[in-house]
Parts: structure tokens; sequence; C-alpha cells
């Protein structure tokens, strides 16, 4: 088989991997969105949450992980079936899109667990 | 190369495919902007404060509620898709698709219900 193939077989696999496991990771958002959206967000109480616990950090990091393979391998997709740029083109877009997703995602669990700590 | 045939596309799976792969897009589009917010707390409490407040403008509630809205119908779309390609064959399971879009309109409105209380 074609490595170019071999390649596509892979991101199509890693795709649904994370869509499965996301699925779990989706559900708990939308539940603590809908429970600490009420009476508004302040940055006290969403830090009151997340600063120094090691589970948030770990369910985040994990989320962030996740969400970075799986949008970007989706964002691939459409660049060569919507835009139609060559595969190579959009392989090196999409690993990048991904590479910003996970630094931007990461800084962002670090900032909420670590950040502005006393 | 043609990738999609034109006949497809007067379809209600043709929809569902376009709601799913454009949701995804959005979701990600939107993403950057989520982590930078959050990322403001590494200046302090106050700096991520000044930017949730700007978040309480109606334009960017109604953006949150449709936010909401795109990952509901992004994640229950993507398991109607995982059921087809992993389960045993049952059609294109056009119920989920139903269920899918009432679900997720059902917990988008449970959000801007709550963020207006």
């Amino acid at each position: 088989m074609k490595p170019q193939v071999v390649q596509q077989v892979r991101r199509w696999y890693w795709q649904r991997i994370t869509a499965m496991i996301m699925t779990l990771f989706v559900l708990v958002h939308l539940v603590l969105m809908i429970h600490a959206i009420k009476g508004g967000l302040s940055a006290g109480e969403i830090l009151a949450r997340t600063q120094g616990s090691v589970l948030w950090a770990l369910f985040y990091g994990l989320f962030v992980v996740l969400v970075s393979v799986h949008a970007s391998i989706g964002l691939g997709n459409i660049l060569v079936e919507w835009a139609r740029l060559p595969q190579g083109s959009a392989r090196l877009i999409s690993n990048l899109v991904a590479l910003a997703l996970l630094v931007l995602g990461l800084r962002a669990v670090w900032a909420v667990t670590c950040g502005s700590m006393p | 190369m043609k990738i999609n045939d034109a006949r497809s596309r007067h379809h209600a799976i043709w929809w569902t495919f376009v709601v799913h792969r454009v949701s995804g897009l959005l979701l990600t589009v939107f993403l950057p902007i989520h982590f930078w917010t959050l990322g403001l707390a590494l200046q302090g409490e106050s700096a991520l404060d000044r930017a949730l407040a700007w978040y309480e403008a109606p334009v960017f509630r109604w953006g949150e509620w449709l936010l909401v809205l795109l990952l509901t119908v992004h994640a229950l779309g993507g398991i109607r898709l995982l059921l087809i390609e992993f389960r045993p064959w049952r059609g294109l399971r056009r119920g989920w698709i139903v269920a899918g879009g009432i679900i997720a309109l059902a917990t988008s409105l449970l959000f801007l219900n709550a963020s207006w209380k």
C-alpha cells in the first residue's frame, strides 16, 4: 500500500479514536458550562474551581490534546475536498494548526491551573 | 479528480454532512479565541475578568448560545457517524439526525436560559 494511503488511513483512524473519547469530555464540559454560566461568569469563580486542581488540569489537558488532533485532521480534509489544496500542503497546514491549538490550549490550561496563584 | 457527485447534494443526508463539517470548522476557529481568553489568567484574575465582562454583551451571549448549539450538534452528529461506521449496519440512522437536532437545540436553550439568570 502507498505510504500516502497508509497516512490517510491513520488520520481517519485517529480522528475516530479521538471522537470516541471526546464524547465523554464534551458531555462533562456541557454540564459544567450550563452549571457555571448561572449568574454570569467571573474569573474568581473559574479560578476557584481550577487553580491547583490536578484533576481539572488533567481533564482539560487531555481534552486539548484530543481536540488538537481531531480538529486539525478535519481541517485537513476540508482543505483537500473543499479548498482543493494538494494533499501535501493540506497536511502541512493541518499539522501547523494542530501544533498551534496544542500550544495555545495547554497554555490556557496552565494559566487557569497555575496562573495568578497567590 | 471528481470527489463528489452533485446529485447527492439535494438530500437530507448531504445537509447533515454539511452541518457536521461547518460546525466543526466554526468550532475550530473559535478554539484559539477561547484559549487566548483563558490564557489571560497568566496576567492575573482582573485581566480575565475584563475579558469576561466584554462577553456579557448580548451579541456575545447569542454567540455563546450558537457555540453550545454547534458543539452539541457536532458531538451528536459525530456519534451518529461512529454508529454507522463501527456498529452493525442499520441504514443511515436518520432518527439520530432528528433526535440530535432536537437535543442540541434543547441543550443550547438550557444554556441560554442559565446564562440570563
